[in-house]
C-alpha cells in the first residue's frame, strides 16, 4: 500500500512539475473567460444603463455572477485539464502507454489524474475570486462573504473533484476526432444551463427547464457556493446540493476509473 | 526461485472473432535473448501486450518470473521495463527529467532517482540533451531515451516490441550494440521484430509465430538447420524453362525444383551453395537457353521465416 502511495506522489510531482511550467498558460486559460464576463456585465452594462438585474431586489447582477462564475471556473478547469491532455494522450501522444506501466492498479494513474484536475479547478476558484470580486462599476460592488467558511470549502472541494472525474470520463470515451464537440456539446449547455446567471429557484416560470438542469452537475456546484457566499439570494436546500455533490463525485469518480481502464487495458 | 522470467501456457487471446494468438506456450530462461519473429499481424505485438498487463488473456496464462500478470499486474509491472513501437516519451517533460519521474514512479528515492538519470544518460550518450524538451528529439535519440528509461528501475525482463523499426541504419547498429552489452551483463530480453538479420545477429533464441501460434522455437543455428539448410538458387531464361528444369533435378545436390512458366524461372533447392549455380547455368547454356538472370541465397534465417510463413502479402 506505501508503494502505491509513493508511486501516486510520484505521478502528482510529475503533474506538478508541468503545470508550474506552464503556469503562464494556466492563468491565460483560467482568467480570460471570468474577466471578459465581469467586466462586460458587471461594468460595460451598467455604465452604459442597459442592464441585468439581481434576482432579489436592491441585489446587484454582480453578485449572482460571483458564485457562478467560480463555478464556472472550477468545471472549465476541471474539465479542459484532465480531458484535453488525455484526449492526446490516447490519439497523439501515447505517453499514456507507458504511465500505465507505472507499478501500481490501473485505477490510481486514472485517479491521480482527478486529484490533479481538482487541484486545479481550486486553483482557478482561488484565482477568479478576486476579479470577480474586483471588477465592476462603481455602485456595482458584489455583495459577497464567505458566510459559511465549512460549507464554502465543501463546497469548493466537491465541485473540483465533480470537474476533474467529469474530465478523467470525457477524455476516456471522447473520439479524438471529435474533440471540437466538446465545448460544443459539453461545456456550452453545462455552463449556460448551470444557474449561473440566475439561482435555481427563480426558474420556476419555466417549470420544464427547471427540472431539466437538474441532470447538470454545474447547478449543483453553482447552488452551493451560492449558499456558502450569498445566502440572501434564493438557493436550493443544501441537503439537496450536498448530496448531488457528494453522490455525483462519488458516481463519476467510479464510472470514469471504469471507462478509464477500459480504455488502456483491452 | 527457480521461476522463468517469461512463460506463456498456452496463452490464447481473441478479439471478437479474430483470434490474434492462439494457444501460445513460450519460455524464456534467466539472462536469454529472445525473439519472436514474425509477419505484421501474427500476434507478436498482443503477446507483448499480455506480458505487460495491458492486454487480458482471454484464455490461458501468462508468467513473469512465477507471477500470474493478470493476478499480480502492479508486482509484474515492476519486473518488467518496456520499449514500445510508438514514441511514448513524456512530451513536457525534459530528456532528463523523462529518467528521474520514471523512476520516482517506481518508488526510487529523490537521491537515487537523480544519480540514475545522470547514469543513464551518460551510458547513452545523451547527456548534452538532458535539458531539452523530448519534444525537440529526432527518431533515433528518442529509441535511446525510451530504452534508457526502461531501465531506470532495472528490470528483470526487458520488453522491446519492434525498436528499431523506421530508424537509420546506423542508429539501429548502434542500438544492437547497446543491447548485447546489456545481455551480456545478464540481462533478459524478449524482442519482436520483423527483421531476420536484426534476430540473427542478436538473439540466442527466436520464436517463429504467425497466425498467433509458434511454428517453430530454436537457436538461429538450429533454426536454419532444420528448416532453411537449403541453398535457393533462381535461374531465369528466355524461353521454355522446362528442359532446364528436368537437367535440374538430375543433379544430385537438388532436392527440389520449381518452375514458373510465365517468368521463365527455374527455382532449386539445394543440399549444398558450391557449384550447383554453375552447373545451372552451364545447362542451360547447352540447351541453348539464354541465361537472363541467376541467384543464389545461401541458408538464411529468412529462407526459415518464408518456408514456414509463406510468401503471400500481410495486411
Amino acid at each position: 500500500m506505501s508503494a502505491y502511495l509513493h508511486t501516486f506522489g510520484a505521478l502528482l510531482a510529475r503533474d506538478i512539475r508541468v503545470l508550474r511550467r506552464n503556469f503562464g498558460q494556466f492563468l491565460v486559460r483560467t482568467v480570460m473567460q471570468p474577466l471578459l464576463f465581469v467586466f462586460v456585465f458587471a461594468y460595460v452594462f451598467p455604465k452604459i444603463g442597459q442592464g441585468f438585474h439581481g434576482a432579489a431586489a436592491g441585489v446587484s447582477f454582480s453578485t449572482v455572477l460571483v458564485p457562478g462564475l467560480i463555478a464556472v471556473a472550477i468545471n472549465f478547469q476541471g474539465i479542459s485539464a484532465v480531458a484535453l491532455p488525455l484526449v492526446q494522450e490516447f490519439s497523439v501522444s501515447r505517453e499514456i502507454e507507458d504511465r500505465v506501466l507505472a507499478p501500481v492498479p490501473v485505477w490510481v494513474v486514472g485517479f491521480e489524474k482527478i486529484c490533479i484536475g481538482a487541484m486545479q479547478s481550486l486553483l482557478a476558484a482561488g484565482v477568479v475570486f478576486p476579479i470577480v470580486y474586483l471588477v465592476h462599476a462603481e455602485g456595482e460592488a458584489p455583495d459577497v462573504h464567505v458566510y459559511d467558511p465549512w460549507l464554502f470549502a465543501f463546497a469548493l472541494i466537491f465541485a473540483s473533484f465533480l470537474a476533474a472525474a467529469m474530465g478523467l470520463f470525457i477524455g476516456t470515451v471522447l473520439d479524438p476526432r471529435k474533440v471540437t464537440l466538446l465545448f460544443a456539446v459539453v461545456v456550452l449547455p453545462l455552463t449556460f444551463l448551470g444557474c449561473i446567471y440566475y439561482p435555481w429557484a427563480v426558474l420556476t416560470p419555466i417549470l420544464w427547464l427547471k427540472l431539466l438542469v437538474l441532470l447538470n452537475p454545474m447547478v449543483y456546484m453553482s447552488e452551493a457556493l451560492r449558499a456558502s457566499l450569498t445566502p440572501q439570494l434564493p438557493h436550493m436546500p443544501a441537503w439537496a446540493f450536498s448530496l448531488a455533490l457528494v453522490g455525483g463525485s462519488v458516481g463519476l469518480a467510479i464510472l470514469s476509473l471504469r471507462t478509464f481502464h477500459a480504455r488502456v487495458v483491452t | 526461485m527457480g521461476d522463468a522470467p517469461i512463460r506463456t501456457e498456452q496463452l490464447r487471446k481473441t478479439f471478437g472473432s479474430l483470434v490474434a494468438v492462439d494457444g501460445l506456450d513460450l519460455e524464456v530462461r534467466p539472462g536469454e535473448f529472445f525473439g519472436l519473429l514474425g509477419p505484421n499481424g501474427a500476434g507478436k505485438s498482443t503477446t507483448i501486450g499480455m506480458l505487460t498487463t495491458t492486454v487480458v488473456p482471454t484464455g490461458g496464462r501468462a508468467l513473469v518470473s512465477g507471477l500470474d500478470v493478470m493476478n499480480h499486474a502492479p508486482d509484474v509491472k515492476r519486473q518488467i521495463g518496456v520499449v514500445s513501437q510508438a514514441n511514448t516519451l513524456d512530451r513536457s517533460l525534459t530528456v532528463w527529467e523523462n529518467l528521474y519521474y520514471h523512476g520516482r514512479f517506481f518508488g526510487v528515492p529523490r537521491a537515487g532517482a537523480r544519480a540514475r538519470a545522470d547514469e543513464l544518460l551518460e551510458q547513452f550518450s545523451l547527456t548534452e540533451r538532458a535539458g531539452s524538451m523530448v519534444f525537440h528529439l529526432s527518431g533515433g535519440l528518442a529509441q535511446r531515451l525510451m530504452l534508457a528509461r526502461a531501465l531506470v528501475h532495472e528490470p528483470l525482463v526487458l520488453f522491446l516490441d519492434e525498436p528499431t523499426s523506421g530508424i537509420d541504419p546506423q542508429t539501429r547498429i548502434n542500438l544492437w550494440r547497446i543491447l548485447e552489452d546489456l545481455n551480456r551483463a545478464g540481462q533478459t530480453t524478449l524482442l519482436t521484430t520483423h527483421y531476420m538479420e536484426e534476430a540473427d545477429v542478436l538473439c540466442a533464441r527466436i520464436a517463429i509465430i504467425d497466425h498467433g501460434k509458434a511454428l517453430a522455437v530454436d537457436t538461429p543455428a538450429e533454426l536454419k538447420r532444420k528448416y532453411g539448410a537449403e541453398t535457393v538458387i533462381t535461374v531465369t531464361v528466355e524461353g521454355d524453362p522446362a528442359p532446364l528444369a528436368e537437367r535440374a533435378e538430375r543433379l544430385d545436390a537438388v532436392r527440389s525444383v520449381e518452375v514458373e512458366r510465365d517468368t521463365s524461372l527455374v527455382r532449386v533447392r539445394a543440399a549444398r551453395s558450391e557449384g550447383v549455380l554453375v552447373e545451372l547455368v552451364q545447362a542451360a547454356v547447352e540447351l541453348d537457353l539464354p541465361v537472363r538472370d541467376a541467384s543464389s541465397l545461401p541458408p538464411s534465417l529468412e529462407t526459415v521465416f518464408l518456408n514456414l510463413t509463406g510468401r503471400e502479402y500481410r495486411e
